[in-house]
């Protein structure tokens, strides 16, 4: 079958698309699936660093499209996992280099020799970002429970609608259960219900994250992390399983609101 | 103390639901590119036409978006005068 293209967006930056785009990926690879990464951050490449890959770039997305060197060339195999690939952003271009039906044709010639494709965009409305989404299959939103996230992902899932790229599918990353039991942050209905698209997962703030991408190790193949977790349920329902979402949070009920009440002094 | 207080009492006090009514409306007015501005003025220029043919309660007009899914919607609840209440005055 051919590949899946799917590209992980978000509007905002910062929100975690590289870090999703990464774990996914090689969750999958974990589990035996041919997958392919492009990082059309073009100008900001990240995707490198995060996979621990970055010492053994050579050539880049833009030297594919401008034809100094063939696809297989600029795709770099993560020895780590069987079959694990990336294709990097170039750092010294910006996002002009490249266009829409660049991406198309690029992901045309790599569909029939992977499982999956996924495409890190860039933050923003822009060019990066149409050229992340113009070959989609399957669009991601990524977001965080927080309020400017939640907005520009709203435009970016208004965007993609219009594109008639089919439905996004949501991620919520970066959840503090404390916060949200205390009140103090969205919790993930607050906002599924706000931007009322199907949720395709649910991660925790987790520090593991950072130390895991300190290292260049993606912590989906980490078995003690609970994104790790988070991020191999993910890949799990793409592959069409059927995974209940993370528990984040208790309720945070009016009774267990008073114990916690009582349990600080009643001060 | 008083902070808990208020929620035990009021959970909209707290500030994830302030974020959450507050990015409602802002939802609202970016999907649409409907300010309460344009609504209020939306409301006086639909009296203004509706009343030319029918005698309406133009205190009770009400316009909002209301919302399904992704979907807007404009609703529109405007009271018509009946008879017996325009007798009554
Ligand atoms: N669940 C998480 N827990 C803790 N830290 C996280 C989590 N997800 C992402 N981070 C951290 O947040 C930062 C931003 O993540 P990332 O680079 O993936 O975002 P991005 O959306 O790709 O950013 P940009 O828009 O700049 O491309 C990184 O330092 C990353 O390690
Ligand atoms: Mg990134």
């Amino acid at each position: 079958m051919p590949a899946k293209v799917l590209t992980v967006t978000s509007g905002k930056g910062g929100v975690g698309k590289t870090t999703a785009t990464a774990n996914i990926a090689a969750a999958l690879a974990a589990s035996g699936a041919k997958v392919v990464c492009i990082d059309a951050d073009i100008g900001l490449r990240n995707l490198d660093v995060v996979l621990g890959l970055e010492n053994r770039i050579v050539y880049d997305l833009v030297d594919v499209v401008e034809g100094r060197c063939r696809l297989r060339q600029a795709m770099i195999r993560d020895k780590r996992l069987p079959e694990l690939y990336l294709i990097p952003a170039a750092q010294t271009r910006d996002k002009s280099a490249v266009s829409p039906s660049d991406m198309v044709r690029l992901c045309d010639e790599l569909r029939p020799e992977f499982d999956w494709v996924f495409i890190d965009s860039p933050a923003g409305i822009e060019r990066g970002f149409r050229n992340a989404i113009a070959p989609a299959d399957i669009s991601i939103v990524i977001t965080n429970p927080e309020v400017s996230a939640v907005r520009d992902a709203d435009r970016i899932i208004g965007l993609i609608e219009a594109e008639e790229k089919g439905p996004p599918r949501l991620i919520i990353n970066r959840i503090k259960p404390e916060m949200v039991k205390k009140g103090d942050m969205l919790s993930a209905d607050d906002v599924l219900e706000l931007l009322a698209i199907e949720l395709l997962g649910l991660i925790p703030e987790d520090e593991e994250v950072i130390i895991s991408t300190n290292r260049g190790v993606p912590v989906a193949l980490d078995g003690k992390s609970r994104a790790g977790q988070a991020f191999r349920n993910i890949a799990s329902r793409l592959r069409g399983e059927q995974v209940p979402f993370m528990e984040m949070e208790e309720p945070g009920g009016f009774l267990s609101q008073i114990r916690s009440f009582w349990r600080k002094g009643g001060g | 103390m008083s902070r808990l207080m208020d929620r035990l009492l009021n959970r909209s006090s707290s500030s994830a639901s302030q974020a959450k009514e507050r990015m409602k409306l802002v939802l609202v007015h970016d999907r649409t590119n409907l300010s309460s501005k344009v609504l209020e003025q939306l409301k006086d220029e639909l009296i203004g036409v509706i009343s030319r043919h029918v005698e309406i309660d133009e205190q009770a007009v009400r316009i909002e978006i209301s919302q399904q899914g992704r979907e807007q919607r404009l609703i529109a609840d405007i009271p018509l005068r009946t008879v017996a209440r325009r007798r009554l005055g």
